[in-house]
């Protein structure tokens, strides 16, 4: 009913949305989706700015779920709306869910065959391997700063070793990561405490 | 009837617990299949690792799941239930984020989450490798993977298709 005020300057078509969303779910192999979802969409078609991006990506990693399924929503939205969201996540997700079921049917057929366990054993140490130095590169700034590195070590203990549920780890690491990181008096400089 | 509510309830609770992307509720999820489907351990870690060949985001192996536990329609239910809750959470808080204006408290949040999620993706990184680390040949070659992931600009699928054919080729000279 209420007309959308801020729409782009020029109006991006939700087929074109949902295609160059296609496009970066069907190219991005190995990961760094944001990467590619930057390039294409900011420097190349300057579908929205640098700064609005940003914003854009701080919005997904403060929500739940993935940060590159969050920033199409959050981008389509921006485009044309909540049916731009749509187009974009979709598109987004497509080619690699129709993939991903062909893998799976495959691994369903051949899971019995005797050499499947050795050809897989390879493929989930690499698996491994490749989260493992995603999350070293994503961290590296919260290993080094000793309060990020004690919250992140209690979190970790919290859920792989005494083995909470993660509802239990967020509601009492949360809690505690806010305290420790409250505004302070001079980032709220005016305003009574 | 029951194992599809099971397999929704499941993952539409993943989807909003998961703070700081996908990998952060690996953990949760492997217990929470292995509790409600009898889902093994190896078996999680396989549907993980092949997940990887594939484009588009790392956790569409979540597919792979659905489908190993009812078929397509197992498949189609985690997909609605595992990106659905998260993006229509994601899309209001992106129309209220700048309503709300630039608050000291969401700047804190954003720094209390950090560190959660990255312990959390050290988690997500325990679960896979406790399970596919398990011997020194594994080992050395998630090691060997790792520095060519962090020293060269290979695409990590090559890296993957490449550990699965050492896989294979250990399997047939051992055999």
């Amino acid at each position: 009913m209420a007309a959308k005020s801020n729409v782009a300057t020029q109006k991006i078509a939700l087929h074109q949305i949902f295609w160059q969303f296609l496009i970066v779910g069907a190219i991005s192999f190995g990961g760094g989706i944001v990467a590619y979802l930057k390039e294409l969409l900011v420097t190349r078609y300057r579908w929205v700015d640098t700064d609005e991006f940003v914003v854009m990506l701080s919005i997904s990693q403060t929500m739940p779920g993935l940060n590159s399924v969050n920033i199409a929503i959050l981008m389509g939205d921006r485009l044309r709306g909540a049916l731009g969201a749509w187009a974009a996540a979709v598109g987004l997700l497509l080619p690699g869910g129709i993939i991903v079921m062909a893998i799976g049917l495959i691994y369903g057929i051949n899971s019995n065959h005797p050499m499947a366990n050795d050809v897989l054993g390879g493929v989930a140490a690499a698996a491994a391997a490749l989260l493992a130095t995603v999350t070293w590169n994503l961290g590296k700034r919260t290993f080094m700063k000793r309060k990020s590195l004690a919250l992140l070590v209690l979190t970790f203990v919290l859920m792989s070793i005494v083995k909470w549920p993660l509802y239990l780890v967020l509601s009492t690491v949360l809690p505690l990561a806010l305290f420790i990181y409250r505004p302070t008096q001079s980032s709220q400089a005016g305003k009574p405490s | 009837m029951n194992a599809w509510l099971q397999l929704a309830g499941v993952f539409s609770m993943l989807s909003l617990l998961a703070v700081g992307g996908g990998s952060a509720v690996l953990p949760e999820m492997q217990s929470l299949l292995h509790q409600h489907f009898n889902f093994s351990q190896t078996e999680f870690v396989h549907a993980y690792s092949v997940g990887q060949l594939a484009p588009g985001p790392n956790m569409l192996a979540v597919l792979i799941m659905g489908e190993m536990i009812d078929g397509i329609i197992g498949a189609l239910i985690v997909a609605l239930a595992f990106f659905i809750p998260s993006s229509i959470l994601c899309f209001y808080a992106g129309r209220l984020w700048t309503r709300i204006g630039d608050t000291p408290w969401r700047h804190s949040l954003q720094q209390a989450l950090e560190p959660i999620s990255i312990g959390l993706m050290c988690s997500g990184v325990y679960t896979i490798a406790k399970e596919s680390l398990v011997n020194w040949q594994s080992c050395a070659l998630a090691l060997l993977v790792g520095l060519l992931l962090l020293k060269t600009r290979i695409n990590p699928v090559v890296l993957i298709l490449g550990a699965g054919l050492v896989g294979f080729l250990s399997g047939y000279i051992a055999s």
